[in-house]
Formats: structure tokens, sequence, C-alpha cells
């Protein structure tokens, strides 16, 4: 790959996902796209490149998901998910009783892990949250990780990674070679085609917003846009969990980190929580006290 | 440090796995079948087991059975590691105490992710 194809590669992808390649990212490039130009019948990424100048819009779309389609797998980094299920998912329980609904958004879903593994979770609590209208949203970039996650089909690798034995007992059946999560979980996630670059305003607000190793792929003036729309689009009392190398410090003031809780993050705008203890627990003693 | 003990009657299998396993810190015995691995526990009892199903002599699951009966055999964490990759084996081995079971092939990963599913990492 000469300097120029991948000067013009990374202006393309910046232009169409956002994604901000800093200039040492050639290899990144070649383990993606070397794959997919063989697949394409193309020697390599300077053909690739032509084709792409020349376009050939269906490939362009290949390459954007070839190099925004990133590792995921259930319940990454596990602390996120214990924050949900111990924390913020019963302080949203007590929060809510009134209207018993809930919005979940998974903002990069990816091929699935993530807004399953909140699925999965949410069935775990059904002592909390029985006759409750839950909606788990999952948007993605890519057309193609949609359909992969829709499907619901992960391979002997991708259910070992993150997923507690006992959950894959009970939520998934064996179809040969690879394991289908059960129509109950994956009809609790919607999937949804959305690029994080665009208004995002119509999909409504939400109670809980996961948008997790994402926004590190993003320039700083990107990520402060982002957040700021995301800020839009969560309820005052509203989380937001980002991912472990992931931070708003120091590129927007809409959101605070969330105490006691690290990795998540609340409105700027929401009320300020006694030192120790997190808002919805305060709000939870305080119903059970009246 | 915490230990572990690596049964499987493929000594390839053992040394992947102690590979692996030293490298998140653990110190590492093996066994070759399951008479052996107890034998291994009544003299140490290790924080873990990583554990193979078909082996000569006592498989996994006679294994898993006999140390769940030993005097403190209830505290090492069980990762069951086999090429027995179906449902029934699955529950079989949890009903029988396995805290974790890992479906071969497996790779770092995986077994990192295991061990920090039963606590041990």
């Amino acid at each position: 790959m000469t300097p120029l194809d991948y000067e013009y590669l990374r202006k393309l992808l910046k232009e169409r996902s956002g994604l901000d390649l800093s200039a040492d990212k050639q290899y990144l490039v070649e383990s993606r796209l070397v794959p997919l130009a063989r697949r394409s019948n193309l020697a390599g990424i300077p053909e690739l490149v032509q084709r792409i100048k020349g376009g050939a819009e269906a490939l362009t779309s290949e390459v954007v998901e070839a190099m925004t389609t990133n590792e995921t797998f259930f319940f990454r980094d596990k602390i996120p998910f214990d924050h949900l299920k111990d924390t913020v998912l019963p302080g949203l329980a007590q929060a809510r009783a009134g209207r018993r609904a809930l919005r979940i958004w998974c903002a990069a879903g990816s091929t699935g892990q993530e807004p399953y593994s909140i699925a999965m979770l949410v069935k775990e609590m059904t002592a909390l949250f029985t006759g409750w209208r839950i909606e788990i949203v999952a948007t993605d970039l890519s057309q193609a990780v949609l359909e992969k996650a829709r499907a619901g089909l992960f391979s002997q690798f991708e259910v070992q990674r993150g997923l507690p034995i006992q959950m894959l007992v009970k939520y998934f059946a064996q179809q040969g070679e690879l394991w289908q999560l059960n129509a109950d979980i994956r009809g609790m996630v919607q999937h949804r085609q959305l690029n994080l670059l665009q208004d995002f305003a119509h999909l409504g607000t939400f109670d809980v917003i996961f948008c997790r190793n994402v926004l590190i792929y993003f320039d700083q003036p990107t990520k402060a846009a982002i957040f700021g729309k995301l800020a839009r689009v969560l309820e005052p009392d509203g989380v937001l969990a980002l991912g472990a190398a992931e931070s708003v410090v120091g590129i927007t003031s809409v959101f605070r980190p969330y105490p006691d809780r690290r990795g998540l993050y609340q409105p700027s705008t929401a009320p300020v929580a006694r030192a120790g203890a997190a808002p919805h627990v305060l709000k939870a003693v305080a119903s059970a006290a009246r | 440090m915490r230990t572990c003990l690596v049964v499987d009657d493929s000594s390839v299998i053992r040394k992947v796995a102690r590979r692996i396993l030293e490298g998140l810190d653990f110190q590492i015995t093996e066994a070759e079948d399951g008479a052996k691995a107890l034998e291994a526990c009544k003299r140490t009892m290790p924080d873990a087991v990583l554990l193979d199903w078909n082996m000569p002599v006592m498989d996994g699951y006679e294994f898993l059975g006999n140390l769940r009966r030993m005097p403190g055999g209830d505290q090492p964490k069980v990762v069951f590691c086999t090429t027995e990759n179906d449902v029934a084996h699955i529950a079989r081995a949890l009903h029988a105490g396995a805290n974790e079971y890992i479906m071969k092939p497996f790779d770092r990963d995986i077994v990192t992710a295991k061990f920090q599913e039963v606590g041990l990492i």
C-alpha cells in the first residue's frame, strides 16, 4: 500500500464513518483490507483503492464495514454488567415503577453479544421486571454485522468468551457446531442500522445507553459532538456506559462520572448524589423509607 | 500465588494449559488421570482444577464426584476442559459440582474468561 493509498483510505473512512486513523495504522488497514481485496478477486489494496475511486459503492461500503467491525464478546469487561445488575437496574426499577417501562440502547451493538448480554441479564431479574415493557435497541453501522446479530448464531469460541456456562445451557440451543440464542432472548432486542455521525433523535429517549469501545476511533471534536447528541436522548436520571479505555474527561461537560461506578456516567444535569452513594441507590432507599 | 492442578491424559494439552495458566500467575501441578489427580489433592488441595473428561483409570466425572466428597474438596474451583461439547455433558458436569466448562479447542482468551468467571482472576 502506498502512502497515497493510505491517505485516501484514511480520508474516506473519516468521511463515511468518523473513524479517525492515526498515521501509524497502516498495519490495521492491511490486516482488514487485504483479505477483503482477495475475496473481491483483486491483487491488493492499490487495486481496491482504484475500484473505490472508480465509484464501486458496494465495495466502498464493505471497506467501511471491514474497518469498523470491532471485537466483541458476551459480558465484555464484566464490571459494567455488574453495575447494571446491582445498581442501575434496581434503581431504575424504583424510579420507573409508575410507568413500568425501560428503554436501553446499545449504540455499537456489533454482532449482538452486548445487547444479548443485557437481555439475558434483564431476564435473570424477572422478579423486578415482571409485567414491564423493556425495549433493548441495538444499532450498528454495518448491515452485515446486524444480520449476524439478528440470527443470534454464535460459534463455540464466541459463546465461551465471557458467557457463564449456566447461561449457555439456559439460553442457547446447540445447532451442530453453532449455538443459537433462544427466540425469547432474541425477541427482546431490536436491531437497527445507524451511523453515530448522523442524527439519532428519532430513536427516542433512553434510560440506559451502552456506547462502548466505539468512540475511541473518533477524533475529539467528533467525540464531543456525539456526547452532546447522546445527552439529548438520555433521560435526566439515565446512565451512560463507556468502554474501559474511554472517558468524558477533557472532552465534554455534558456528562460526569457516576459516583463510585467506574465506566458509568450520568448527565451533568442529574441530581448530585451524596459521596459514596449512587443516585439510584439513594432514590431506592428514599422510597423504601416512605 | 494461586495453584491449579491440570488433569489431562494428553501431555500436549497439559503443556499448553500450563503455559496459559502460568501466564495468568498460577502455580501448576499436573496429573494424567483422575486417580493421580485425587492423590495430588490429598497431598495439597489446589485452588483450581482444569479437568479433562475422558481419561484412563479414572475419568474426570468420577474424579469430580470423589473430590467433592473429600474433606476440603468443595473448595477448589473446577473447570472442565473437554471435547464433550454437548449440552447433556455440560449439564451433567454442572450437576456434579463443576464451576465452569471449556469446550476444546480452547485458547488463552477462553481460559482467561472462564477463570475470571469463577473468580480466580
